[in-house]
């Protein structure tokens, strides 16, 4: 089928737009007519557990095939297309559990994306973000803490220089320092228009650093709020997180 | 005395070409967990490609060149046509890639027949150099001991020194994850079995240099080369060595000592590393 460029000039290169996508696992319809749109705005997507956000990450990244729907970044389609073209179409990710290689130490992490010396982050732009990793950059992959894991990991997507980060659950088991810094790391991202999905089960994380959360349950968007309206509302939260 | 180091001398250099073999095999079986069945038609087909290179040109690096170069493409097309599809089934792959090494063994066959062939090298070559302690010993499998080890540090170096390296090692970590950094895992597959297929072919010119090509050479091979993976560690270049090493010396140690168990001996190896070390000497635990 033929795709048309939209006529109105809202359609920049970084609108991130997924639309009725469903994905099934055999006979369970994990994900059921998602849609939602972002733009440069970091947008965050909370959640219990196995309310289908996992899955839906696997299908933005191109790890599972989707049944039916779209997804589009900057007017392109990206369903359907194999994980490298996803990265190389300016999407990063930073996955569930880091998933850093064991067989590679800190420093071969970051040149084997092949970031150049003139991008906005290459090798040495992310030794200067965290210079933990810069530290301890002939460690191998497998002897680092969880926090210095997640830095690797955020670091690795950054050499992909893209225009949108999916982060899978980043402040999962780390410790509440850890967390923050982080935090701080995130908002220094942000800041310089860097476009972030952030899929949390941490409420307050998410809501600290989105202004705009979406809470997805049983495989739907259930809500679409601004971060202030669930923060401070107990019913919300109770309603759609199970937060007591 | 002078017998034992001559055994060993023995013993090392058949374990060069073991290494040359195997080092293959440990790529595409450690590193890709693709298990092909059709590793020694590599080495039987690079050995007779050879042997017709240098027969037609006189040239044994051409030769040795030439049939790494076919034996790596052809190994390409194979896995890009046959395999890849099922890299994740092993079970497939297995049978694609016997099924493979059957119709290989029967064409070449028909193509050069079943007597033995040996690839020439320069008569100039042909001579014994004078090892302490041993006497005389041909200079052509001290030569195949060096272009060994070349080849060894050459690969270490590109596996765990370079960019590609880490893109492979990555890879076989978590595929899923080195795409999603951008990297095209299936064009980095292709050539992890390119080379292995390459050096199968190589190997098989150095060792139809020093023995005789026959068939059924490619079934012992094959064999051989799965124990040695399997003693070393699969996916490690060093334990593809160590391994090549103690198959080498075991196997000509027995073969002096006590000649009927040789097979026996070198297969008891291999169960003994196994229990000791079911990863392999170097391999990682998974």
């Amino acid at each position: 089928m033929k795709q048309f460029e939209p006529a109105s000039s809202q359609t920049e290169d970084s609108v991130f737009e997924v639309t009725n996508l469903n994905v099934s696992y055999g006979r369970v319809h994990v994900l059921q007519d998602v849609s939602f749109t972002m733009g440069r705005e970091p947008l965050g997507m909370l959640g219990r557990n196995g309310m289908g956000k996992s899955t839906l990450v696997k299908a933005i990244t191109g790890f599972i095939p989707a049944q039916s729907g779209s997804i589009t970044f900057g007017g392109k389609e990206i369903l359907g297309r194999s994980p490298h073209h996803v990265n190389r179409s300016g999407i990063a990710y930073v996955p569930q559990g880091r998933r850093i290689f064991p067989s590679l130490t800190v420093h071969e992490h970051l040149t084997m994306v092949g970031a150049k010396k003139s991008d906005r982050w290459n090798v040495a732009s992310i030794y200067d973000l965290f210079p933990r990793l810069a530290e301890r950059r002939k460690n191998g992959g497998g002897n680092l803490s969880g926090g210095e894991q997640q830095m690797l990991a955020i670091g690795r997507a950054l050499l992909s220089n893209p225009r949108l980060i999916v982060m899978d659950e980043p402040s999962e088991g780390l410790a509440p320092a850890v967390v923050d810094n982080l935090a701080e790391v995130f908002r220094a991202l942000v800041g310089e228009g860097q476009a972030v999905l952030l899929i949390e089960q941490n409420l307050h994380f998410a809501t600290e650093l989105c202004d705009r959360i979406l809470i997805m349950v049983n495989g739907r968007i259930a809500a679409d709020l601004p971060a202030h309206a669930i923060a401070g509302d107990a019913e919300v939260q109770s309603k759609y997180l199970g937060v007591v | 005395m002078e017998q034992f180091l001559l055994v060993t001398l023995n013993g090392l250099t058949l374990a060069a070409v073991y290494f040359l073999v195997a080092s293959g095999l440990t790529l595409i079986f450690g590193l890709m967990r693709v298990i092909t069945l059709a590793h020694g038609t590599s080495y039987l087909l690079g050995g007779y490609i050879g042997y017709v290179i240098v027969r037609e040109t006189g040239n044994w690096a051409l030769g040795a060149l030439g049939a790494a170069l076919a034996v790596g493409l052809l190994g390409l097309v194979i896995h890009q046509l046959l395999i890849r599809k099922f890299q994740d089934d092993d079970m497939r792959v297995a049978l694609i890639t016997l099924g493979v090494a059957l119709i290989g063994t029967d064409l070449m066959l028909a193509t050069f027949g079943g007597t033995a062939t040996q690839v020439a090298f320069p008569a100039a070559l042909q001579i014994g150099v004078n090892v302490p302690g041993v006497g005389q010993y041909p200079l052509i499998r001290l030569m195949i001991l060096g272009i060994s080890i070349v080849v060894g540090i050459l690969l270490s170096l590109f596996i765990n020194r370079t960019r590609f390296g880490s893109i492979v090692r990555a890879g076989v970590d978590d595929s899923q994850m080195t795409a999603a950094t951008g990297v095209n895992v299936r064009i980095v597959f292709g050539a992890i079995f390119f080379l292995g297929s390459a050096l199968a072919g190589f190997a098989g010119v150095v060792g139809g240099t020093l023995f005789p090509l026959l068939p059924g050479q490619d079934g012992t091979y094959l064999l051989f080369s799965l124990v040695v993976v399997i003693v070393g560690g699969m996916g490690s270049i060093p334990g593809a060595a160590i391994g090549a090493v103690l198959v080498g010396l075991v196997s000509q140690y027995t073969l002096v000592i006590a000649p009927t168990y040789a097979l026996v001996v070198t297969f008891a190896l291999m169960v003994v590393v196994l229990a000791i070390r079911p990863q392999g000497i170097m391999g990682r635990a998974v």
